[in-house]
């Protein structure tokens, strides 16, 4: 008696097994040809920098507190290290940037004062300070997992752009703008 | 040559990762805390720490340098007394759900959450359907 509404049912439960398969098989050739992104964005964008007091890293530069962030002038903060070398590589581009009238602000991760002074004297001090970060309070208190990384703070202090990697020429520009956008609403708020 | 290229690659690469153990590890990153019960409450949380460079390992099984800092930020706020759920929600402040290992009660995590209860839900309608019907067999009144 119920065979005649039973049939059609028991056609597409025959199918289902393959669409799900098909769907599945998509869903990780899709994921197996998107490149992997490792970046752990920090998600604490957004917030006012935490108070810390780094010592100074480098002789010739004082060591960087949260109040020098206060000044109402937006500011770059660059989290980096001798030992990295994506680090040299963004040299050149933190120069620029210094050039163009940022001020830029270290963070020494892991660093040895010989070390970091080599490194400044090969690839260039684009720095107004360097605080010294040996235990990365710092770093781990602002949601950044590698170096370099480079924020954008603005007038007040508050932390409005992370940049992950080394600053390649054609980011240059786009820091520029976050910056100018930093000024604007730093000043507003 | 190859051989030769390869060693030289590793020269290169070497040197700046053991740059930065030049400096001594921060206090807690390879010392327990003094009292074990402090130790047990940071490490039970360590376990469920997402180490953030290597990305598959806790900060308790992790050994690169910021799983280091990162442990001796954890026993340095557990010894000070602070909450481990506390410290989560901190670290989570910073770097997202990704550093936990532990699935947080969010919007987006309810099918997580649900799931169990659906299933169990269509199990049993299942099942009460299947009863049923081997009610009906058994008194015979299929036929």
């Amino acid at each position: 008696m119920s065979d005649n509404t039973e049939k059609p049912r028991n056609r597409l439960a025959l199918w289902l097994p393959l669409a799900i398969f098909g769907g599945l098989f998509a869903l990780f050739v899709h994921g197996l040809m998107r490149p992997a992104d490792n970046n752990v964005p920090s998600t604490f964008v957004g917030n006012p920098l935490p108070e810390f007091d780094l010592p100074a890293a480098a002789a010739d530069r004082p060591g960087l507190a949260t109040s020098a962030f206060r000044t109402g002038k937006p500011r770059l903060l660059n989290v980096f290290a001798s030992w990295c070398v994506p680090c040299a590589a963004e040299a050149p581009q933190l120069a620029a940037l210094a050039q163009a009238g940022v001020d830029v602000e270290g963070v020494a991760i892991h660093d040895r004062p010989e070390d970091l002074a080599r490194f400044l004297a090969n690839n260039g001090n684009p720095y107004a300070a360097i605080g010294r970060d040996d235990k990365r309070v710092v770093q781990i208190a602002i949601g950044s997992s590698g170096v370099p990384e480079t924020y954008v703070i603005d007038g007040q202090g508050v932390i409005r752009y992370q940049h992950i990697g080394d600053i390649r020429a054609d980011d240059v520009p786009m820091l520029l703008g976050k910056l100018k956008e930093a000024a604007s609403k730093g000043a507003g708020s | 040559m190859k051989v030769a290229f390869l060693a030289a690659m590793m020269l290169v690469v070497a040197v700046p990762v053991a740059a930065q153990q030049e400096v001594p590890p921060a206090p807690f990153a390879y010392r327990q805390l003094p009292d074990p019960d402090q130790e047990a409450k940071a490490k039970a949380l360590m376990v469920t720490l997402r180490c953030v460079m290597c990305q598959s390992q806790s900060i308790a099984d992790s050994d690169a340098p910021i799983a280091g800092d990162m442990r001796s930020e954890v026993r340095t706020r557990i010894a000070a007394g602070e909450d481990p759920e506390h410290i989560r929600q901190w670290l989570i402040a910073r770097y997202g759900d990704y550093v936990t290992y532990t699935p947080q009660i969010k919007p987006i995590t309810w099918p997580l959450f649900a799931a169990p209860v659906i299933i169990l839900a269509l199990a049993a309608l299942l099942l009460r359907g299947r009863f049923k019907r081997g009610e009906r067999i058994d008194t015979g009144e299929q036929a």
